[in-house]
C-alpha cells in the first residue's frame, strides 16, 4: 500500500462517527473563560497596587533619608586653630 | 465606561457562541480521538475542550485576526500533552478502557496522528505546535501509522489452532 493510500485509510478511520456536541458546551466555556478573565484582571490590579506601594515607599524613604547628601565626615577631626 | 464594557461583553459572547456552534463538533471529535474515549461517553474530551475553549474566550479580544480555531487546537494539544502523563495508568484513578480507532496507541502517537491526519497540519507545523523536533514528529507519526494499520491481534483463534494440530 502506498503512503498516500495508507494515510487516506487512516483518515477515513478517524473521520467516522463524530461525537454529539453537548448543548451546554458554549455556556460552560464562557463561564470558565469569564472566570479566567476576572482572575487576570485581579492579578493585574494587584501587581499595579504593589508597584504603586513600592514607589510610594521608596519616595518616602528617599525624602527622609536623603541618600544624595554627603554625610558629615567622621574619620578626620575638624582642622581648627592653626 | 460601564455601557461600553457591557456591549463589548455581549458582542464577544455572540461571536464566541457562533464560533463554538461552528467549530465545536469538529473540535470535540479531535478531543475524543486524543483521549481515545467512546463517542457516546467522553467526559475527559469534553473537559479538555471546555478548558481550551475557555482560554480562547479569555483571549478573544487579543486574537487580532488570528484564527480562533488554531488557538483552541493549540491549547487542546498542549493541555492533552501535559495531562496525558497523569492519566497514563495513574495509581489512584482507575483508567477507563480506551475505545475508538486509536485505542492501541500511546498518547503521544495519538496526538501526532490526529494533528497530522485529522487536522491536516503538515509535519513542520506539527513540530512547532507540539514543541518537538521535526525528526521526532516524523518518527512518532510513522510508528503511529504502523501501529494503527496493523491488523488487530486476535489471540484466541491461533492458540486454539496450535493446540488442535498436535492432538
Amino acid at each position: 500500500m502506498s503512503r498516500i493510500s495508507r494515510e487516506a485509510t487512516v483518515r477515513r478511520m478517524l473521520e467516522q462517527s463524530p461525537p454529539s456536541v453537548p448543548p451546554d458546551l458554549h455556556v460552560e466555556a464562557v463561564r470558565r473563560g469569564t472566570r479566567i478573565l476576572r482572575r487576570r484582571t485581579l492579578a493585574r490590579r494587584a501587581l499595579w497596587l504593589l508597584l504603586l506601594a513600592m514607589t510610594v515607599a521608596f519616595v518616602v524613604w528617599a525624602v527622609t533619608a536623603r541618600p544624595w547628601v554627603e554625610p558629615p565626615s567622621e574619620t578626620t577631626p575638624p582642622l581648627t586653630g592653626w | 465606561m460601564q455601557p461600553r464594557h457591557t456591549s463589548d461583553d455581549t458582542r464577544r459572547a455572540r461571536e464566541f457562541e457562533a464560533y463554538v456552534a461552528g467549530a465545536g463538533g469538529r473540535l470535540l471529535h479531535t478531543a475524543t480521538l486524543l483521549t481515545a474515549e467512546a463517542h457516546g461517553d467522553n467526559p475527559r474530551a469534553r473537559r479538555l475542550l471546555t478548558l481550551a475553549l475557555a482560554r480562547t474566550y479569555a483571549c478573544w479580544d487579543r486574537l487580532h485576526g488570528e484564527d480562533p480555531y488554531d488557538h483552541t487546537r493549540q491549547h487542546l494539544a498542549t493541555r492533552f500533552a501535559r495531562g496525558a502523563w497523569h492519566h497514563h495508568g495513574g495509581l489512584l484513578r482507575s483508567r477507563s478502557r480506551p475505545a475508538g480507532p486509536l485505542a492501541a496507541l500511546t498518547p503521544q502517537e495519538r496526538l501526532v496522528l490526529v494533528i497530522r491526519l485529522y487536522e491536516g497540519v503538515d509535519g513542520e507545523q506539527t513540530a512547532a505546535l507540539l514543541g518537538l523536533p521535526v525528526e521526532r514528529v516524523r518518527t512518532v507519526f510513522n510508528r503511529a501509522m504502523a501501529n494503527v494499520l496493523r491488523p488487530a491481534p486476535r489471540p484466541a483463534p491461533p492458540v486454539g489452532g496450535v493446540k488442535a494440530v498436535p492432538s
